[in-house]
């Protein structure tokens, strides 16, 4: 090959100046497939088996096993973007239906193929809003109850416009609803809220939120997860007019935070938009066929000017989600969500009998998680029960957060043993 | 070589495989605390009053030996490197060893990042160990992994270029300069910061032109992105003399990894005055692309930048790893801690291959590259190559040329991009492919640079779909199956 080429040596290929080359000495050793698989599994080992009853925006749940083996074909997990659609019908399909199941669950006819996760799908939902806006306001409304990093990363994707991020209260885990109305005014562009909250309460005022955005020309978003919307009002009814929020709870179980941004929103928006959309054609031979369409809003063509710089994204975990959104079904989903609020009221109750401890905080209606008082200080309740196997958020002084997961009763009797005998000795 | 893609198709009806919503649906009806369903064909009593609740939930249940009959016949409709060749310009498709994929899988890698660190230390210390193993590959200080995806890196090491000018009392910088064959991310990150994009048009040699560079160059320059190698796969020889000319003004020199595939030891970007940089490891690290992602951009900067990377990084402490807040962190660019199950692949593949093997897949994708332009007999401006070229169509456009090539069993190029070769063949063939692949490649090549228009406009054909419609897809948007329905 290298005669082919017309030069003597590999090392003729490259075109570096002396004055910048490297010696390839990283100081990496090469090891073999199994020395590395069991360098790894000694690491990863170092990490305590616990049973976490951790949430707060990211979920562990079991995960079917037709999704891990129909995933993980090479011919979905190793391809590439479908720029050439006539070959690329198989993922740009199953994309497609995972729009189609978004579609329904959120009411909003327009749904992308992915965003990063739940935090940078609100930064674009920030940035949506600012290009949508017909007033010259600046002001984004968030909830007071929002995880501090998801906060974080919004007030990063503003950083380069003019909005400023500013937060309305809540009432006993729900939105304050005239403490919004008070906060805002027709200089809003987005109200934010979401249901279930990241203290696992479901919302209960929400035609009340997309009334005061609507009245000052905002645009409202909410943030939820796909089982959450099996059951909840849909949003499109409550007058939302973007859904976003962590659909990794279908596909994926605890991956130390990777996730999988929803992204939804009503046709008027949807050429300014964010990231990939699949839409339905025909080929040469009239049959239907899909491909990546509108795709004039993206990085690849409008540079500079594009809605967002997103390319990579999730799609193979939206994959895994629209397989286990069809393998769950619609009454495997509802029944998911019917678990998700019993077994959590369910826990409220058996920790509420203790001594010392109070739960639910919040009187409201709960999903999977809620948040607990506590007469000990909430540090040393988790850092007993982590000595004792169990991983619990420690949120406040005197407050824990619980979420049930899809933990088994075992884990679940186990956990309140445990609790038991930090608290009452 | 002939190629026929599976293409499942019902006779009676004109579709490939059917939507899961042609096939069965169901209603459940949801039931609060007292509302009745009509039309569904079961109800669920939830625990939640009425007015809360949806009144129903309508999507496709069908049983699993259906769905693993529908999704594997769908994977066997797309085209992938586990299939053929796939040398897509500046996506360094390459293949995805499966053992990282069991590394990745393995249940001690599961856990919810909200866990304490005491608890936690396997996965601190295999996020440790892969900062170090890509600080030492680029040649930089401090890396952060946080960033999810190519992109995300890119707007991560924007807001780092802020944050530091910023500290130095000069926030006034307003413009990132990016030449005009750079990747379209770059002038995205840019402007999504805040930054006006100046654009560089490139020199005749396909460079960076000095000249021009100077001219854009000012008190207002914030930072220069430049990949290297760039997107024609031409070495910028002048990246010492780049460097010292953006320094001079206070501006920051941004390195785009999406060609590092190129320099794996032999030459890092921070060695060559690069202030900042991504990599993308889902091309340079092999870890899948999924169709699209995840990916994972992680961000490694000079010494003098580290105080501002993405909280949280991990360093050694007397429990083993801890997480700590840089002092003037960014904050955050992703939810959690990015795209952790593809940092594990990273790390293997890295560990895997180790020196040599590192520069030994540079080497072999810098030969297949200049070897396949070697081969084919499109004219190919510029050179010599490092991993990947620039072919020009010709006459003939660059986009039916990609079509007639799916007929001939591989995946086409990059296509029309960049424009400084017209109707561009971007190509990338990595260090996977062997000679006989190559050599195939090039026979797609040469067999399509003699046809007729009429037969490229009328490609593919062997494909699991003909040639379909972008246009009525855009003037007709229908984005879900309740569309179709319309």
């Amino acid at each position: 090959m290298l005669a082919a080429i017309g030069v003597d040596e590999e090392a003729d290929l490259f075109d570096i100046p002396e004055g910048i080359g490297f010696d390839g000495e990283f100081g990496i050793d090469a090891r073999s497939e199994r020395e590395v698989r069991e360098d790894v599994e000694t690491m990863l080992g170092r990490n305590d088996t616990m049973v976490e009853l951790l949430g707060r925006g990211h979920y562990d749940g079991y995960i079917p096993s037709l999704v891990d083996h129909l995933s993980q074909r090479s011919e979905f997990l190793t391809s590439y973007t479908q720029y050439q659609p006539e070959v690329s019908q198989g993922f740009l399909q199953v994309l497609f239906e995972y729009q189609s199941i978004f579609a329904e669950l959120t009411g909003l006819g327009i749904v992308n193929c992915s965003m990063y996760d739940a935090a940078t799908a609100l930064g674009e939902t920030a940035l949506l809003a600012d290009r949508v806006r017909s007033t010259a306001g600046n002001r984004v409304l968030v909830p007071e109850h929002l995880r501090a990093e998801k906060r974080a990363v919004l007030a990063n994707y503003v950083a380069g416009t003019d909005l400023s991020v500013e937060t309305y209260g809540m009432d006993d885990g729900c939105v304050d609803i005239d403490a919004l109305a008070d906060r805002a005014d027709d200089d809003a562009v987005l109200v934010y809220a979401e249901t279930p909250t990241v203290r696992g309460v479901i919302e209960e005022g929400l035609p009340a939120i997309a009334d005061i955005a609507d009245e000052h020309g905002a645009l409202f978003a909410l943030g939820s997860d796909p089982i959450a919307l099996s059951v909840l009002e849909e949003p499109e009814t409550v007058g939302a007019d973007v859904v976003i929020g962590d659909a990794s709870v279908l596909g994926l179980p605890a991956s130390y935070g990777m996730g999988l941004g929803m992204f939804a929103t009503r046709e008027e928006y949807v050429r300014q938009m964010p990231g990939r959309l699949v839409g339905a054609s025909s080929d040469a031979a009239d049959r239907r066929a899909y491909t990546l369409t509108l795709q004039t809003r993206e990085q690849h063509i409008r540079q500079e000017r594009a809605t967002s710089n997103i390319c990579s994204n999730q799609a193979w975990i939206a994959l895994r989600a629209a397989i286990h959104a069809a393998w769950l079904g619609p009454s495997g989903l509802v029944e998911a969500a019917k678990d998700a609020i019993s077994r959590a009221d369910r826990l409220a109750d058996a920790v509420d009998q203790l001594s010392g401890v109070d739960a639910p905080v919040h009187d409201r209606h709960h999903f999977r998680e809620f948040v607990a008082s506590t007469e000990q200080p909430a540090d040393e309740i988790a850092a007993q029960l982590a000595d004792l196997g169990y991983a619990v958020h420690a949120l406040a002084d005197h407050e824990i957060q619980l979420c049930v997961n899809d933990l088994g009763e075992d884990d679940l009797d186990g956990f309140v043993a445990a609790l038991t005998e930090v608290v009452e000795g | 070589m002939t190629f026929d893609q599976a293409r499942w198709r019902r006779d009676d009806e004109p579709v490939y495989e059917p939507l899961l919503s042609d096939k069965d649906e169901t209603t459940v009806g949801i039931s609060g605390d007292s509302s009745e369903t009509d039309d569904a064909d079961s109800t669920v009593d939830v625990p939640l009053p009425d007015d809360l609740t949806r009144d129903e939930l309508t999507l496709p249940e069908l049983s699993e030996p259906e769905l693993a009959r529908h999704y594997t016949r769908l994977s066997q409709m797309t085209y992938a490197i586990d299939t053929g060749p796939y040398p897509l310009g500046s996506c360094t498709m390459k293949y995805n060893p499966k053992f990282t994929e069991d590394v990745a899988a393995l249940a001690d890698a599961s856990i919810h990042p909200d866990r304490p660190e005491r608890r936690k230390q396997g996965t601190l210390e295999l996020q440790y160990r892969l900062q170090d193993y890509l600080a030492r590959i680029g040649g930089m200080h401090a890396v952060s992994l946080q960033p999810p995806a190519g992109a995300a890196g890119e707007f991560t090491g924007i807001l780092v270029a802020q944050a530091y000018h910023e500290a130095n009392g000069d926030e006034h910088r307003s413009e990132v300069i990016v030449p005009e064959s750079a990747h379209g991310t770059n002038f995205a990150s840019a402007a999504m910061g805040g930054y006006e994009v100046v654009k560089l048009p490139g020199g005749e040699d396909g460079r960076v032109d000095l000249d021009a560079l100077e001219g854009a160059l000012s008190e207002e320059t914030a930072a220069l992105m430049l990949t290297n190698p760039n997107t024609l796969g031409l070495f910028e020889r002048d990246i010492e003399e780049i460097a010292e000319m953006v320094h001079d003004v206070g501006g920051l020199l941004y390195y785009d990894g999406a060609n590092l595939n190129a320099l794996l030891g032999r030459a890092r970007p921070g060695d060559m005055g690069f202030d900042i940089m991504h990599y993308n490891v889902h091309k340079t690290f092999a870890t899948p692309h999924g169709g699209g992602g995840p990916g994972a951009g992680p961000v490694g900067v000079v010494e003098d930048l580290a105080e501002f990377l993405p909280t949280p990084r991990i360093r050694r402490s007397e429990m083993g790893y801890e997480e700590f807040e840089p002092d003037n962190s960014i904050g955050k660019v992703h939810g959690f801690s990015g795209n952790w199950p593809v940092l594990v692949k990273a790390y293997a593949y890295i560990a895997r291959l180790g020196d040599e093997g590192l520069t030994d897949a540079s080497a072999k994708a810098v030969l297949n590259a200049n070897y396949l332009a070697e081969r084919i007999e499109y004219e190919v401006p510029y050179g010599p190559f490092h991993h990947e070229f620039v072919a020009s169509a010709g006459e003939q456009d660059a986009a039916d040329v990609a079509k007639r090539m799916l007929d001939y069993g591989v995946h086409p190029p990059t296509t029309k991009w960049p424009e400084i070769v017209g109707e561009a063949l971007m190509t990338e063939p990595t260090e996977i492919e062997n000679r006989d692949t190559l050599d195939s490649l090039a026979r797609a090549f040469n067999a399509v640079v003699d046809e007729a228009d009429e037969t490229l406009e009328a490609a593919p054909s062997r494909t699991a779909a003909r040639l379909i419609d972008q246009t009525s897809a855009a003037r007709n948007l229908r984005l879900s199956w309740q569309a179709l329905e319309e």
